[in-house]
């Protein structure tokens, strides 16, 4: 894997031969404004199987943005997204895990019947158990409270849990070790550098360096829309 | 299809069964509606007979409305609705499944507020009372029909309830006409609502069409 540092102007990650190592998402020139406000600004990327990605910023440089345009959430004002090939994010939905800040589960239904409920729309794929997800991620799946009353952890950790149920092939995880303890990060690290070692695709948001060190194969800081620097990582699990 | 339509409908059903959200909120407001309206008219004789129609699709819209405003409201509240968005099922599944579910408790209401209704306005069916269960249940559904279209449509909006009114209301003057028209010709016993039974399906089929064809475009919206 090479890397270029971004040239002015102009971001990019992973610029290699066509017929180099697939891509599991390939952005190119990617802009993305609101109204005037450009949260993304040409940015390019290839993100390949088996690696992970963390992407760091102050709040407002992108990441969020970055992240919805590769989930098909949001459509790039200019450039191109590919997933999978040549498909379009929304064609390929179903082969994307997307974690956003927010936990993306209703907060009168217990954590099985909100994973329940999911994996009852993947109609055609094999997707994991609920009890199975919960599990993955340290939860006791026969524990019957109403989501609305879990610590805000055990939110993040069914939030997870809910991303894992399909078996995606590329996790867009927002912020995912917020609000959750020591412990719970490094079962999570764990959990996802075994996502990593079965060559899915992982890009990740995080304010907390040191959590995602572990498992970054790539750091890319963003400031301001654009791709200020790409640093290799030096992952140990 | 139906596999998730079903479980779009038994999720909302699930948690309306939890909360009674819509329920209580409809129910307190109807049955306002119902008693103002039978203290400022003069609820004996045949006068009451003659705005029974009106009051009683009136109190059901409003009502409903108090229930449309929020039938998107869980799914905004923790970006639900952008899970759902990721998943590979159709989005009309979700908003049929969400229609029907509005219809079943605007409809529950009904039931509840039927026999205040007869009591309140000392009312006696002249008509085919048949025919009122032809009539509510097609005036209630082009009711939520638009009503879960335009709310999901709104949802962007920093004024999104009061926009739903805005929006809704003069779409639904033609179905509010005639299942007035209806309810009184039958409660009258004066003339055949037939025509306006007609007319209530006829647009019932033209907005669920119409709804079912967009809805994809809203809901993937930005």
């Amino acid at each position: 894997m090479t890397t270029n540092v971004p040239e002015a102007g102009r971001s990019t990650l992973g610029a290699r031969p066509e017929n180099a190592r697939p891509t599991n998402a390939q952005l190119v020139q990617v802009s993305k404004l609101f109204g005037t406000f450009a949260a993304l600004r040409q940015v390019s990327l290839s993100l390949e199987p088996g690696c992970c990605y963390v992407l760091l910023g102050e709040n407002g440089a992108g990441k969020s943005t970055l992240l919805r345009v590769l989930a098909g959430l949001l459509r790039p004002t200019h450039g191109t997204v590919r997933v999978f090939g040549d498909s379009q994010p929304h064609d390929a939905r179903a082969r994307i895990g997307y974690m956003s800040h927010a936990p993306m589960l209703y907060d009168e239904l217990t954590a099985q019947e909100n994973l329940r409920y999911f994996s009852s729309l993947y109609s055609g794929r094999p997707c994991l158990t609920p009890a199975e997800a919960l599990r993955q991620v340290g939860l006791d799946p026969d524990l019957n409270r109403l989501f609305g009353q879990y610590s805000q952890g055990m939110r993040q950790r069914t939030s997870l849990a809910r991303v894992l149920l399909s078996v995606p092939e590329l996790l867009l995880l927002d912020e995912p070790f917020s609000n959750m303890d020591v412990e719970s990060v490094r079962q999570m690290v764990a959990l996802l550098a075994g996502f990593r070692q079965s060559d899915r695709t992982i890009v990740l948001t995080t304010h907390q360096r040191e959590h995602a060190a572990p498992i970054a194969d790539f750091v890319i800081t963003l400031h301001a829309g654009r791709v200020a620097s790409v640093d290799p990582g030096s992952p140990t699990q | 299809m139906t596999r998730a339509l079903f479980t779009h409908l038994a999720k909302d059903l699930r948690i309306e069964w939890r909360t009674l959200d819509a329920m209580i909120s409809m129910i307190f407001f109807s049955g306002l509606v119902v008693v103002l309206f039978s203290i400022a008219f003069d609820p004996r004789g045949a006068f009451s007979q003659q705005i029974a129609g009106g009051v009683l699709c009136v109190a059901t819209m409003f009502a409903s409305v108090t229930a449309l405003n929020q039938a998107w409201a869980r799914e905004i509240r923790h970006q639900v609705m952008d899970a759902q968005r990721m998943v590979p099922s159709a989005g009309a599944e979700l908003y049929l499944a969400k229609t029907i579910a509005n219809f079943l408790f605007v409809s529950i209401v009904q039931i509840v507020l039927a026999p205040f209704f007869f009591v309140f306005y000392n009312l006696h069916i002249a008509g085919d009372a048949w025919q009122l269960a032809l009539v509510l249940p097609l005036g209630t559904w082009a009711l939520v029909v638009n009503g879960v279209f335009f709310a999901a449509l709104s949802i962007g909006s920093r004024n999104r309830e009061f926009l739903l009114s805005l929006i809704l209301f003069p779409i639904f003057i033609p179905a509010l006409l005639a299942m007035v028209q209806a309810v009184t010709s039958i409660l009258t016993g004066d003339g055949d609502p037939a025509l306006w039974i007609k007319m209530l399906l006829g647009y019932d089929i033209i907005f669920t069409t119409a709804s079912l064809l967009l809805f994809d475009v809203v809901f993937h919206a930005e």
